[in-house]
């Protein structure tokens, strides 16, 4: 029987009130008094020479407070990169400034080059357009190839060239890797992109700014992931402020799914011209800023090689990819397509040589970084499309091949530096084939044909990395933080508790999931428990929430501090009812001497913490508040199997998702609803990717996606309803709660199923000739694949 | 948004006045008008809206037979009150944008624009009908002259469309995934005395009329009339959602599945 | 600078605005009533809907000043009497509607609107409906599951929670 509280509920969440009533509390809800406004004027030119700005008559427009341009900016840093990928002959990558405002070029389209603080955000926009650019416009870089060759224009002119890095992992000798082809019984060969996306969280971003004077203080309130981070990134790096007058506020925040993690320029700006202006400064991103202005993601082209034995067993797996960086480096860039890609590409197999090469490229785009998933989908995706077409090449079911090849035996050290801890990858597929009606396919598909469509059916595997992550590993692989997290559990008098936690909560519904920890923890209600979270003056310490990460590491901080609160509850009891701690037992909210019925409640305990007038002063201090940094041992591996239905109209190419299956271990489940949802917004994503959208540049750059015009999000009748099935459940070995992470698996999982669904439903059609049709696979992709 | 006035008049003829200053423009249901304005696209010095003239709303059966709606009539009213009369053109104006802009959008602010992935000017060029303003009746194969450009003189007001109703008309919408304009729409009508065929969202030249296809459905109304013909893709658009050949391969399609609706 | 009126949530309100005030704007930023969205800036996303005099319109998409005289509902109207959740913003929560919230009362003033005309929609209804209003988070799946649920359907045959 499901429980109806603590670990394991279905609870409601508690935040949906405020929302659901308007009561939410965005950044661009917060005004602070006196604000001005802040315009920046972006390049509409991927490429160019600045060779001036002139902004004279701007500055006397009416209501403008001042005009910035980069050189208001050549004392400060830039933004940072927070990951130094090393390449394959040991040299650090080239990591060029990334400047808060242009410094003598302009690199994308967007690239801000000057910034307007005026009384009124309209007031700002009408002088800039008085502002008078002098740009020398220069070729533009924007296909990766084209990037790489010599004698390609240069996006940064002291670079040596585009060349990021050149990255290899796995077996590094190309010859053994070669051998291992050589003695292949079959090889299956598949190039592919994993087209660039745009993130697009519902909320544009925002950051306001002020500063006071009087106690130097500064206060930004930003649209982030992790506000901890923002806030040593630039007083660090950027900036040059003193941490500790700076706070850093997160409020209510409209989605994430990775842009939201990176510091941008527009907030480090909004500081530095608070105290510049001496005035509050607000920055509102339109949904068209949003396009050129937040890092965006994918933009991968990789040649995927699979070998197998005469028994279909993998046998060795080389990938060559490109990957796009744009024009600078954003904060997690360099980390995505190498260690959080490269490190995947083994899956759910053994396959015992595997050679991962990647070349990061720079061009004249919006920078790219994480978005749901980062790294973990463009892995997933080559490797289980290739593994498809090597089913279809050899002719065997493609699930068959897949059990065949899964790793049994766990731990398993992937030769890709991941070491698996716990799995079930048949266990897994054996919920899937129910969830997903696997023996109905065929009576699904005749009904189909009787109408003129054709179905076909698709199946995939994925594992992910997630909880990131282990400092210490990380560290080794060149991340320049540590990524841990804390949590403070603060027990009030009266023994209401609130939870100081590093996990920032976007719409994860953290605020009704911990809670139900700490509750079962010490067994009282939930209403009793409140979460903290974005807010660098109210939390300890935070790296914030990425990676499905928030439970399995800050989760686990919080569980560790709330054991240090209980260690020390008990001592109070044990004084209470003059016996020894270690005989306290802790259930249902009251601690009894084992073996007697003496008892004192939760309450008694936590009043005689604050109120400590029978207190053990020269044993215990008073009060009741821990504080605990988790920093897990390995990284957690969430894994699944998704299957998906689609019709393909065979006049106009046009596919329909017809029925969509998930089945997902993530270890031990605290709120099954709130991980169903993340599973199903996961999956709206990825179908998105595999049929509608994309992040398109012409030749010169031109962003030819700005606007949901062009851009095409996925829609309420794009999808079907899903089913999710998480009952397969290997708990996590490392961490208190067992648990592993959901927020990516959805995205990371499904567009393979999507596109082996379409191919499939092709050759059911006769169209054999079809062997990989490229994201977004829409209907004129289709029609002309299907013609030949 | 650069600022401007902003008037509301209750005739046309005040809207006509109004609209006869400097830089005046008229605003109907604003739902494509005020993005541009967003962008900074337009800078009026007057924004005339027509959303208060009462006499340009509504949809009424004219004494002539035809369909007469009102220019500042939104597609959600075109929706419900041309169902009994015209079921094809109701049809096509309940799928226009979505719901909310439906509650704004108009007729005569979607035919001034002329965008050429829009669905009215299919309906209208398909259906023969008559754009009536305040100083003239314009025949649609005279009115759309282009993408985004139409017979309209400066400051003209669209007052009412006047629709011949034919016996079996039916629109086909495919649409482009973003936007949700029409990556190509086809609206086949059969009028007694022959069959029109309006092709919106697939050329550069906006809405135009598929002549072969008429030829062919007038003397046989029936999707295999059209089977022997092809589409030429010169001309045609070339975005990220399709290319010339493909839209082209879509009109005919759609061509047949609107014949076979209708029929 | 022109005047503008309107009855917004029953109360009767007033101010100063520009020809180019936007709704949205008026609603926000001189009413303080910030449940109403701003998500995107072609009239699409949906985040900004409320009603004017009944119908569903997009407050981003019309100006201030065409709302004069108008009877406005916002979200932050939509609440029973005594503060508790009405019956759309119930089923929301109780399904799990909703994830970050933005686009939030954008789907709960279209979902009100839809209901209002077609009392028992189907799924397919539901979605179509829902064409301008873009959610990022939910897949849409707790979204078509909750105001089928809102109009006294069962849905407990619906997969997963």
């Amino acid at each position: 029987m499901p429980k109806d509280t603590g670990i394991g509920a279905a609870k409601k969440r508690r935040e949906d009130v405020r929302f659901l009533t308007g009561a939410g509390n965005y950044t661009d809800d917060i005004n602070v008094r006196g604000q001005a406004y802040v315009h920046f004027l972006r390049s509409d030119v991927a490429h160019a020479k600045i060779n001036g700005i002139d902004t004279s008559a701007a500055a006397a427009m009416p209501g403008v407070v001042r005009i910035f341009t980069g050189a208001d900016f050549t004392g400060v840093g830039g933004l940072p990169c927070g990951w130094q990928v090393t390449d394959r002959h040991g040299v650090p990558m080239q990591e060029p400034p990334h400047p808060i405002l242009a410094q003598g070029k302009v690199r994308h389209v967007g690239d801000p080059i000057a910034a307007v603080v005026a009384d009124t955000y309209e007031q700002a926009r009408d002088a800039a357009e008085a502002i008078v650019l002098d740009l020398e416009e220069l070729p533009a870089v924007v296909n990766m190839g084209a990037a790489l060759k010599d004698g390609a224009t240069k996006v940064h002119d002291d670079l040596t060239s585009n060349l990021c890095y050149d990255w290899v992992l796995g077996q590094t000798d190309d010859a053994a890797v070669q051998a291992a082809f050589d003695a292949a019984a079959h090889v299956t060969t598949l190039e592919l992109t994993n087209q660039r996306l745009v993130a697009n969280p519902m909320e544009p971003r925002v950051a306001v700014a002020e500063y006071s004077r009087g106690t130097e203080d500064y206060t930004l309130y930003t649209t982030s992931q992790n506000p901890h981070v923002i806030r040593l990134l630039m007083c660090a790096f950027v900036l040059g402020l003193p941490e500790h007058k700076v706070r850093v506020v997160a409020p209510d925040v409209g989605g994430g799914f990775g842009t939201k993690i990176f510091h941008y320029a527009e907030e480090a700006f909004v500081t530095f011209a608070a105290k510049a202006c001496n005035r509050p400064v607000k920055w509102t991103a339109s949904r068209s800023e949003a396009f050129m202005s937040d890092a965006q993601g994918r933009d991968h082209v990789t040649k995927i090689e699979l070998a197998l034995d005469a028994d279909n067993n993998f046998v060795a797996l080389r990938t060559n990819t490109m990957a796009n960086m744009g024009a600078y480096l954003s904060t997690f860039s360099s980390s995505v397509p190498t260690w959080l890609h490269g490190t995947l590409m083994a899956g759910n197999y053994r396959t015992p040589v595997i050679q991962v090469n990647v070349k990061a490229v720079f061009t004249n785009t919006v920078p790219v970084d994480a978005y749901r998933g980062a790294g973990r989908p463009e892995a997933t995706y080559q490797l289980e499309r290739v593994i498809d077409k090597a089913a279809r090449e050899l002719g065997v079911d493609p699930i068959k091949l897949r059990r065949q090849n899964f790793i049994t035996e766990f731990p398993y050290d992937t030769p890709v530096a991941l070491t698996y801890d716990t799995g079930d990858y048949n266990g897994t597929m054996d919920k899937l084939e129910v969830a997903a009606d696997i023996v109905g396919f065929a009576a699904r598909r005749a009904e189909s044909e009787k109408r003129g469509k054709l179905r076909g059916l698709g199946v995939n595997c994925y594992i992910e990395a997630c909880g990131i992550a282990p400092s210490n590993i990380v560290g080794m692989l060149g991340a320049r933080a540590g990524l841990y997290d804390a949590a403070t559990v603060r027990v009030n008098a009266t023994g209401s508790i609130s939870v100081m936690v590093g996990a920032h909560s976007h719409g994860q519904g953290h605020e009704t999931a911990f809670p139900q920890v700490v509750a079962e923890m010490i067994g009282i209600d939930e209403s009793m428990v409140e979460i903290v979270h974005g807010d660098t003056s109210k939390i300890p310490f935070g790296m914030g929430t990425y990676g499905s990460r928030s439970l399995a590491v800050c989760g686990s901080a919080m569980v560790r501090a709330t054991e240090k609160i209980i260690n020390k509850a008990k001592k109070i009891a044990a004084h209470l009812m003059e016996a020894s701690d270690t005989d306290i037992e802790l259930k249902d909210g009251r601690f009894t001497v084992a073996g007697t019925d003496k008892s004192v409640a939760w309450g008694d305990v936590t009043l005689t913490a604050y109120v400590p007038h029978n207190f053990p002063l020269t044993e215990i201090e008073p009060g009741l508040e821990e504080t605990a940094f988790y920093d897990p041992a390995n990284f957690t591996y969430p894994a699944g199997a998704y299957a998906c239905e689609v019709e393909v109209d065979p006049e106009t190419g046009k596919v329909t998702v017809e029925r969509f299956a998930a089945a997902d271990d993530f270890g031990n489940i605290i709120n099954p609803m709130i991980v169903d949802g993340q599973v199903h917004g996961g999956i709206g994503q990825g179908i998105g990717q595999a049929l509608l959208e994309s992040c398109v540049y012409d030749e010169n750059g031109q962003l030819l996606t700005g606007s949901y015009m062009d851009y095409a999000m996925p829609r309420a009748d794009d999808v079907p309803f899903y089913a999710v099935d998480h009952s397969s459940q290997t708990p996590c070995t490392h961490n208190p709660l067992g648990v592993k992470g959901c927020g990516e698996a959805g995205a990371i999982g499904s567009p393979p199923a999507v596109v082996n669904a379409v191919i499939d439903a092709l050759h059911s059609g006769g169209m054999t000739h079809v062997a990989h049709i490229d994201m977004p696979v829409s209907p004129s992709r289709v029609w002309s694949a299907m013609q030949g | 948004m650069y600022n401007f006035e902003f008037v509301k008049p209750a005739t046309i003829a005040d809207a006509a006045k109004a609209l006869g200053t400097e830089e005046a423009q008229a605003l109907g249901g604003g739902q494509t008008l005020i993005p541009a304005l967003k962008q900074r696209l337009n800078a009026p010095a007057t924004l005339v809206s027509l959303s208060g003239i009462g006499e340009m709303k509504g949809v009424c059966r004219a004494d002539d037979g035809t369909l007469a709606i009102g220019g500042a009539t939104t597609h959600v009213t075109v929706a419900s009150e041309a169902a009994a009369h015209y079921p094809a053109l109701a049809a096509l104006a309940s799928h226009i944008g979505d719901p909310a802009v439906r509650n704004r959008g108009t007729i005569g602010g979607s035919l001034a624009n002329n965008d050429p992935a829009a669905c009215y000017p299919a309906a209208v060029l398909g259906s023969g009908a008559t754009v009536k303003t305040n100083t003239r009746d314009i025949a649609a194969d005279d009115y759309f002259q282009g993408m985004f450009t139409t017979a309209l003189h400066d400051g003209e007001i669209i007052t009412e469309v006047r629709f011949p109703v034919p016996q079996k008309a039916n629109y086909q919408k495919f649409v482009q995934p973003a936007s949700r304009f029409a990556l190509t729409g086809v609206y086949v009508a059969k009028f007694a005395d022959g069959v029109r065929v309006a092709v919106t969202g697939a050329s550069e030249n906006g809405v135009f009329r598929w002549t072969e296809a008429e030829a062919a459905l007038s003397a046989d109304f029936s999707p295999a009339a059209v089977e022997g013909l092809t589409v030429s893709a010169d001309g045609l658009i070339r975005d990220i959602h399709g290319t010339p050949e493909y839209r082209a391969h879509l009109v005919k399609v759609l061509t047949k599945r609107a014949v076979a609706a209708a029929a | 600078m022109p005047q503008v009126s309107m009855t917004v949530n029953g109360k009767a309100t007033s101010g100063t605005v520009e020809g180019r005030t936007l709704l949205s704007g008026y609603l926000r930023d001189h009413l303080g009533l910030t449940g109403t969205h701003v998500g995107c800036d072609t009239s699409q996303c949906g985040a900004c809907v409320v009603h004017v005099n009944g119908a569903a319109v997009k407050s981003c998409a019309i100006l201030a000043l065409e709302a004069d005289g108008a009877d406005v509902a916002t979200i932050e109207g939509q609440a029973n009497a005594d503060g508790s959740l009405n019956v759309i913003q119930q089923a929301f929560q109780d399904h799990h509607g909703l994830q970050c919230g933005f686009c939030t009362p954008g789907m709960v003033m279209s979902a009100a609107a839809l209901l209002k005309e077609n009392p028992k929609p189907t799924e397919r209804d539901v979605r179509e409906y829902l064409e301008g209003n873009i959610c990022r988070c939910t897949g849409y799946h707790n979204i078509v599951k909750a105001i089928m649920a809102a109009s006294g359907q069962d849905v407990t045959a619906i997969a997963a929670e």
